[in-house]
C-alpha cells in the first residue's frame, strides 16, 4: 500500500495543477456527500440530490475530457468521435441497468425489456446475452470502445490518414453509429434509447446513498484515470507520443512505429471514455442515440480547448466551465447558449491557443518578470 | 539473382570493412513524368565515408528518401547489407536495423528537452509495451551525457529544442544519430549554418564515426567535401555522372561540364 | 330604331344562350329520374349532341366523381366543389357561378352505378380523344389504357386514323394491341407485339394469357414477351435509378465543389460550409418572402444574391477569424466549427427554429415522361444541368483567368507569390469567398429538394467532406467523379439495404477505401506530397 501511495506521489511530482485541481474536486464531493446526507433537508447548509447528480455528471464529462486530452494533448489525434466510445461504454452499462428492471416494466415482461416487447420481439437478440452479469457488463463496458478503438485505429493508423482527415474520419464514424443506433431493429431502443432504470446491483438508483456513492466513484473513475494518463505520459512511450505528435515522420526514423503508439494511447481513451459513460448513464438515467452525434464529439473539443490542450487537468477544468456555463444558460438563456457556445470555439482557438492553463501561466510568467525586472 | 528477405538481421552479413552494406540497383522514382532518380545504382561499403554531391534536384535527398522507406521506387532494388531487401520494409524497420539518417532541415522535437531528444533517439527496444515500462540505466545516462558532452549542449540538457539555434539543433541531430548507433548514417548538409571551427568538429566526428560505421554524406560546401572526403559520387539527373577520388572528380570533365558550368 | 335595334341583340342573345344551354339544360332533366337505364340513354344522348359543349365535359367530370346535385327546390343541376361538414359549396351546372353555400339537406345527389359510370368513362375518354389540345388527348389515350375494355375498341380504329401526334400514337397503339390480344382473331401476333410495349397494363393482359389459355403456343409466346417486358422495365428501373445517383451525386457535387475550393486549394477546412449552403437556401425563402409575384422567377433571381450573400459572409470569416489560422487545419476546424453554430442560432433567432416552405416554380414541378416505366422529374434534371454549368463554370475560373492563376499561384507557394507582386490577402479572401459563394448556390439547389432549416447545413457536410476525402484533395476532376460515385453507389444500395443503413455503408466504404489510397482517388503525387 505505501509503495503505491509513494508511486502515485512520484507520478504526480511536479503536477501542481493536476494536484491542486483533483485536491479541489475531492474537497467538493467530500463537501456535497456530507450536506446531502447528514444534514437535514431544510436547513441551509443542504445541497440537494439534483445537485449531487449534476456534479456526478461533470465528473464523467470531466473523464471524458481527460480522455480526448490524453489522444489530442498528446499523440495530436484530434478525435471528432470520442463520444462514440462515451457512448457506448454507457449503452454497455444501459443494457445492464434495464436487465435489473426484470419484470417492473410497463408490460411486465421478466424476459424481455419494454421497448423489444412493443417491437413485438420473441426472444433477446444475441448480443444482449449476459448483460444481466454485472461483471459481463463492466467487462464489456471497457471492451467494446476498446474494440472500436482497436480496429478503426488499426485501419486509419496503418494507411497513415493524419490530420484533418482523420478527424473528419472519426466524425463520420461517430455520425454512421448514430444513424444505425437511431434504427429501432437494430435492438438498441432506437430513438427513445434506454431509460426507466430501476436499481444498480440491487441498490434503488433513487435513494440518495446510491446517488453519493456514483458520485464517490466518479471522483474515483477520474483520479484513476487521471494517474494512469500521467503515468503514461511520464514514461518513455508518452514523451515518443509528444514527439509524435510534433514530428511524426521524424519519430519513425528513429525506428519507432508510430501505428502502435498511436493505437495504444487510441484504445486507452476510448476505454476511459467508455468509463467516462457507464458513469454518466445510472446518474443522468437515459443513454440514446444524440450521445452519439457529431455535435456532442466535437463540443466536447471545445471542453478540452478551453481547459488547454496537453495538460490533463486543463482538460477537467474545461469540462466543468463549458458543462455548468451549459447547465445555467440552457435554463436561463438558451436563445444566448449556442450564440456563447460558437464564440468561445472562435475566441478560444483565435486568442487562447493554450486554454485557460496556459492563459493563468501567462499571467504569471508576466508577474514573475515584472518582479524579476524590478528587483534588478 | 539474390534471394532477398526483408526485416532478417542475419541477412546483413559480416560486417567487415569492405563488405558491401549497401545497395542501389536500378532504381527509378518518378513524380508525374519527372524522373528524380533515373535507373540510378550505387554501392555502400562498410567503415567507407561517402560523399555525395549534384546539383539541385539531381536526386540527393529522393536518394535518401528511398533508402529510409519515405519514398517507393517505381523500379530497382534496394540491398542492405548482403540481402536485407529494404522496399520490403517501413521506415521504423528500417531504421531498427541499422539505418539513420540526418535531414536536410534539421528537425529535433521541439517539444522536449535536448536530453529527451537524445534518450528518444537511443538505440534499443522501440516497442511501445517496453517504453511505457523503461527505465533508464546509468550506463544509458552516462552514453547520453557523453554525446551532449560532445555535441556541445551540455549546458542546454533541460532547456526544450526549439529555444536552440539553427546550428545547435544541427548538432542536436547529429547527436541523435550517434545515439542511435546506426550501422550507415545518411547525413543530408550537416554543415549548414555552422561556423567555421563547428565545420571542422563536424568533418573530425564524421571521419570518427567511419571508423567503424558507414557514412553517407550530402553537401554543398565544397571545401567541406574536400576536407573529409576519400570518395565522391556526382549524381545528376538522376543517375551517377562519376565516381572515384576528389582529385579524379575535379579533373572529370564531363562533371566540370554539368556541376562546375564550364 | 335604337331599341328596335337593341330588342334584336338582346334577342339574339336569348336566342343563342337558349340553343346553347337551355335546351341542354331540358335534354338533361331526365336525369333527375332515379332509373339507371334512362340516365344511360340519356347521356348517349347529349354526349352525341353536344360533343362541342364544354358542359358536356363539367357534366361527365362530375357525375363520375358524384359530384353532381341537384337542389330540392327548382330541381337544378349543380356541381359540388367543396365540402365544409355539412354545408355545400356548389356552381351551377348551367352558369358555373358559385352558388351560396347551402346545407347538404338541400341537395340530392344524381347516383350512378358501375354500368353507368363505364359509359361515361367511355363517353369521356371519346370527347378527349379528339380534343384539339394534344395533352388531352394523350391523358385521355392513358386514362383509356387503364380501363381497356372491347367496347373502346371502335372509338381506337377511329383514333389511329387521324392520330399524328407521335405518343398519343404509341398509346393508342398499345390499347389497341391489348384489345386484339384480349379479344381479337390473330392473338399470336397481338401476343408478340404486346412484348414492345411496357405499361402494367399490357403486362396483366399477358399474364392473364399466360395464367387462363389452353393453346399451348400461345402461353409459350406470352411467356416471352412477359420476359421481354421485364427486361425493359428492369432496364428502365436500372436507368432511374442512375438517374437519382446522378441527381444525389449532382447535389453532393454543388455541395463540395465549394470544399473543394476552401479545402482543397486552400487547405483550410471550413465546419461552416453547410451553414453557407443554408444561408443560400434562406436567400430564395427571403426572396419569395419578399417578392410573392415573382414566385416563377425566384430561383433564378436567388442564384446570384445567394452567390453575394454567402460569398461575402465567407469573405468577412475569412478576414476576421480564418486568416488567423493559417497552416493550423485543427484550430480552423474547431473555429468554423463555432461559426457555424452561430450561424444556425442566428438563422434561428432571424427567422425560426422551424423549417419554413419554399416554392417551387411551374417550370420545375412536374415530370418529362420518357415513358410509362421512366419519368425524370424536371426539379432534379435541372439541378444535376446546374450542377455541371458550375463545376464548369469554376474550372473556367480556376484554369482560364488571371484570378485562377493568382489563386494558383498563391496556394501553391505564397511567399514567391507575394515577391511577385500578388495581393495575397487579397487572393485568400478572395477565392474563400468563391468557395463559400458556390456553397449559398448549392442551397439555392437544395432549397428545391429538401426542407429549409437551421439544421439543413449539418445534414449535408459530413458527405462533402466524404466526396473531396474519396476524390482527392485538390483535384477537382476527383470531386466531381467522387460526387457522382458516392451520390450512386449510394442510390443503388438503398433499395436493397435502406437508407440508414445505405449511408452507414457508404461511410464504412469510404474508411477502407482510405486504407488502401489514403490521398483520395486522385491524389497529388510528388516529393512534398505527404507533407
Amino acid at each position: 500500500m505505501k509503495t503505491n501511495i509513494s508511486l502515485v506521489q512520484q507520478i504526480l511530482q511536479k503536477d501542481k495543477g493536476g494536484k491542486i485541481v483533483l485536491l479541489m474536486l475531492f474537497f467538493v464531493v467530500v463537501f456535497v456527500a456530507i450536506s446531502n446526507l447528514l444534514i437535514p433537508k431544510d436547513s441551509f447548509f443542504y445541497i440537494s440530490t439534483y445537485t449531487v447528480t449534476l456534479l456526478g455528471k461533470y465528473l464523467a464529462f470531466a473523464l471524458l475530457a481527460l480522455a480526448l486530452d490524453l489522444v489530442w494533448g498528446f499523440i495530436g489525434i484530434l478525435s471528432l468521435g470520442h463520444g462514440a466510445f462515451f457512448a457506448l461504454g454507457g449503452y454497455s452499462m444501459g443494457m445492464y441497468l434495464m436487465r435489473q428492471i426484470g419484470d417492473r416494466g410497463v408490460y411486465g415482461n421478466a424476459e424481455l425489456p419494454d421497448f423489444m416487447v412493443f417491437m413485438n420481439l420473441k426472444e433477446l437478440p444475441w448480443f444482449w446475452c449476459g448483460f444481466d452479469n454485472f461483471f459481463f457488463a463492466a467487462f464489456m463496458i471497457a471492451f467494446v470502445p476498446a474494440l472500436l478503438a482497436f480496429i478503426f485505429g488499426w485501419l486509419a493508423f496503418r494507411s497513415r490518414v493524419t490530420g484533418v482527415y482523420l478527424s473528419i474520419i472519426t466524425q463520420a464514424l461517430t455520425y454512421a453509429l448514430m444513424l444505425a443506433f437511431f434504427r429501432n431493429d437494430m435492438g438498441f431502443g432506437g430513438n427513445n434509447g434506454l431509460t426507466d432504470f430501476k436499481d444498480i446491483l440491487g441498490f434503488d438508483l433513487q435513494s440518495d446513498g446510491t446517488r453519493i456513492s456514483l458520485l464517490v466513484l466518479s471522483f474515483l473513475a477520474l483520479l484513476g484515470g487521471y494517474i494512469v494518463s500521467k503515468y503514461i505520459i511520464n514514461s518513455r512511450l508518452g514523451r515518443v507520443c509528444i514527439a509524435i505528435r510534433d514530428t511524426e515522420s521524424r519519430v519513425r526514423f528513429l525506428g519507432y512505429k508510430v501505428e502502435q503508439y498511436k493505437l495504444f494511447i487510441f484504445v486507452v481513451s476510448a476505454i476511459l471514455a467508455g468509463i467516462a459513460g457507464a458513469l454518466y448513464v445510472p446518474q443522468v438515467g437515459i443513454i440514446n442515440p444524440s450521445v452519439f452525434s457529431p455535435m456532442f464529439s466535437i463540443e466536447l473539443v471545445i471542453w478540452v480547448a478551453i481547459g488547454g490542450r496537453g495538460t490533463l487537468y486543463g482538460a477537467i477544468i474545461g469540462a466543468f466551465i463549458v458543462n455548468y456555463a451549459s447547465t445555467y444558460f440552457t435554463s436561463a438563456l438558451p436563445e444566448v447558449w449556442l450564440y456563447a457556445l460558437g464564440g468561445l470555439f472562435v475566441i478560444v482557438t483565435l486568442f487562447l491557443p493554450k486554454g485557460a492553463v496556459g492563459f493563468i501561466k501567462k499571467l504569471n510568467l508576466k508577474k514573475y518578470t515584472e518582479v524579476s525586472n524590478a528587483s534588478s | 539473382m539474390l534471394l532477398l528477405e526483408h526485416d532478417n538481421t542475419d541477412n546483413i552479413g559480416e560486417l567487415k570493412k569492405g563488405n558491401r552494406i549497401l545497395y542501389l540497383d536500378d532504381v527509378t522514382v518518378s513524380f508525374d513524368g519527372f524522373k528524380a532518380l533515373n535507373s540510378l545504382s550505387l554501392t555502400i561499403e562498410y567503415e567507407e565515408l561517402r560523399c555525395i554531391i549534384g546539383a539541385n534536384g539531381a536526386g540527393k535527398s529522393t536518394m535518401m528518401d528511398v533508402i529510409t522507406g519515405k519514398t517507393r521506387p517505381d523500379t530497382g532494388n534496394v540491398v542492405f547489407g548482403q540481402a536485407v531487401d529494404l522496399l520490403k520494409m517501413d521506415e521504423p524497420a528500417i531504421a531498427q536495423i541499422g539505418i539513420g539518417r540526418k535531414f536536410q532541415k534539421p528537425t529535433v522535437f521541439e517539444g522536449h528537452s535536448v536530453f529527451e531528444n537524445l534518450e528518444l533517439a537511443m538505440k534499443g527496444d522501440k516497442r511501445f509495451f517496453k517504453t511505457l515500462f523503461a527505465c533508464m540505466s546509468g550506463e544509458q545516462r552516462d552514453k547520453i551525457e557523453e554525446a551532449m558532452v560532445l555535441i556541445g549542449l551540455k549546458d542546454f540538457y533541460k532547456k526544450e529544442a526549439s529555444i536552440l539555434s539553427h546550428g545547435q539543433k544541427q548538432w542536436l541531430e547529429i547527436g541523435m544519430l550517434l545515439m542511435q548507433d546506426p550501422k550507415v548514417l545518411l547525413v543530408d548538409e550537416p554543415v549548414a549554418g555552422m561556423t567555421p571551427g563547428e565545420v571542422e568538429k563536424t568533418g573530425q566526428i564524421l571521419t570518427d564515426l567511419s571508423k567503424n560505421h558507414s557514412v553517407v554524406v550530402v553537401e554543398h560546401d565544397m571545401e567541406f567535401i574536400r576536407s573529409i572526403a576519400k570518395k565522391v559520387t556526382v549524381l545528376h539527373e538522376g543517375s551517377v555522372l562519376a565516381e572515384g577520388s576528389i582529385k579524379n572528380i575535379q579533373e572529370n570533365e564531363k562533371v566540370r561540364k554539368v556541376y562546375l558550368g564550364e | 330604331m335604337k331599341t328596335i335595334f337593341i330588342k334584336i341583340i338582346l334577342l339574339n342573345l336569348l336566342l343563342i344562350t337558349s340553343v346553347f344551354s337551355g335546351k341542354f339544360e331540358n335534354d338533361i332533366k331526365p336525369l333527375l329520374k332515379n332509373s339507371f337505364k334512362t340516365k344511360e340513354v340519356v347521356i348517349n344522348q347529349v354526349s352525341q349532341k353536344y360533343s362541342e359543349n364544354d358542359k358536356l365535359q363539367t357534366l361527365l367530370q362530375a357525375l363520375m366523381k358524384g359530384d353532381l346535385f341537384y337542389t330540392k327546390q327548382d330541381k337544378t343541376f349543380v356541381v359540388l366543389y367543396k365540402k365544409e361538414g355539412k354545408i355545400y359549396y356548389t356552381k351551377s351546372l348551367e352558369t358555373q357561378k358559385q352558388l351560396e353555400p347551402m346545407n347538404k339537406k338541400m341537395f340530392k345527389k344524381v347516383k350512378t352505378n358501375n354500368r353507368l359510370r363505364s359509359t361515361i368513362r367511355e363517353k369521356l375518354a371519346e370527347l378527349n380523344l379528339f380534343s384539339k389540345d394534344r395533352d388531352i388527348r394523350y391523358n385521355s389515350a392513358k386514362n383509356m389504357l387503364k380501363h381497356v375494355s372491347q367496347n373502346s375498341s371502335v372509338l381506337v380504329q377511329k383514333a389511329l386514323k387521324i392520330e399524328k401526334d407521335s405518343k398519343v400514337l404509341s398509346v393508342l397503339n398499345e390499347i389497341n394491341t391489348i384489345i386484339n390480344v384480349k379479344f381479337g382473331t390473330d392473338k399470336q401476333e397481338a401476343i408478340v407485339k404486346l412484348g414492345d410495349y411496357l405499361s402494367p397494363q399490357s403486362l396483366q393482359a399477358l399474364k392473364e394469357i399466360y395464367a387462363s389459355s389452353e393453346d399451348k403456343e400461345l402461353k409459350e409466346l406470352a411467356r416471352l414477351s412477359i420476359a421481354s417486358i421485364n427486361r425493359s422495365k428492369d432496364f428502365y428501373a436500372f436507368v432511374e435509378k442512375a438517374f437519382f445517383g446522378l441527381s444525389l451525386g449532382s447535389i453532393l457535387l454543388l455541395a463540395a465543389i465549394g470544399l473543394a475550393i476552401t479545402f482543397g486549394v486552400m487547405k483550410v477546412i471550413n465546419m461552416a460550409h453547410g451553414e453557407m449552403m443554408m444561408l443560400g437556401a434562406y436567400t430564395v425563402y427571403a426572396l419569395q418572402k419578399s417578392m410573392p409575384n415573382l414566385i416563377e422567377y425566384s430561383v433564378i433571381i436567388a442564384i446570384p444574391v445567394a452567390f453575394l450573400v454567402s460569398g461575402i459572409i465567407g469573405i468577412i470569416i475569412e478576414r476576421l477569424v480564418i486568416r488567423h489560422l493559417y497552416g493550423r487545419p485543427l484550430e480552423t476546424l474547431l473555429a468554423t466549427f463555432g461559426i457555424s453554430l452561430i450561424l444556425q442560432q442566428m438563422v434561428r433567432s432571424i427567422f425560426s427554429p422551424l423549417n419554413q416552405e419554399v416554392k417551387t416554380p411551374q417550370w420545375m414541378s412536374g415530370a418529362l415522361e420518357i415513358n410509362s416505366a421512366l419519368s425524370l422529374t424536371y426539379n432534379r434534371l435541372y439541378i444535376i444541368i446546374f450542377a455541371l454549368l458550375v463545376f464548369a463554370g469554376i474550372l473556367l475560373v480556376l484554369n482560364k483567368t488571371s484570378l485562377g492563376l493568382k489563386v494558383r499561384a498563391v496556394t501553391q507557394n505564397r511567399k514567391m507569390a507575394q515577391a511577385m507582386g500578388i495581393k495575397t490577402g487579397l487572393i485568400d479572401a478572395l477565392t474563400f469567398g468563391i468557395g463559400s459563394g458556390i456553397a449559398g448556390i448549392a442551397g439555392v439547389a437544395l432549397s428545391q429538394l429538401t426542407n429549409v432549416g437551421p439544421n439543413l447545413g449539418q445534414a449535408y457536410i459530413v458527405d462533402s467532406f466524404m466526396v473531396v476525402v474519396f476524390g482527392g484533395v485538390g483535384n477537382l476532376w476527383g470531386t466531381l467523379i467522387g460526387a457522382i460515385t458516392l451520390g450512386e453507389i449510394n442510390k443503388f444500395i438503398e433499395p436493397v439495404a435502406g437508407a440508414v443503413l445505405a449511408k452507414v455503408i457508404i461511410l464504412v466504404f469510404i474508411i477502407l477505401f482510405i486504407q488502401k489510397r489514403p490521398r483520395g482517388l486522385f491524389a497529388q503525387k510528388g516529393r512534398d506530397a505527404e507533407d
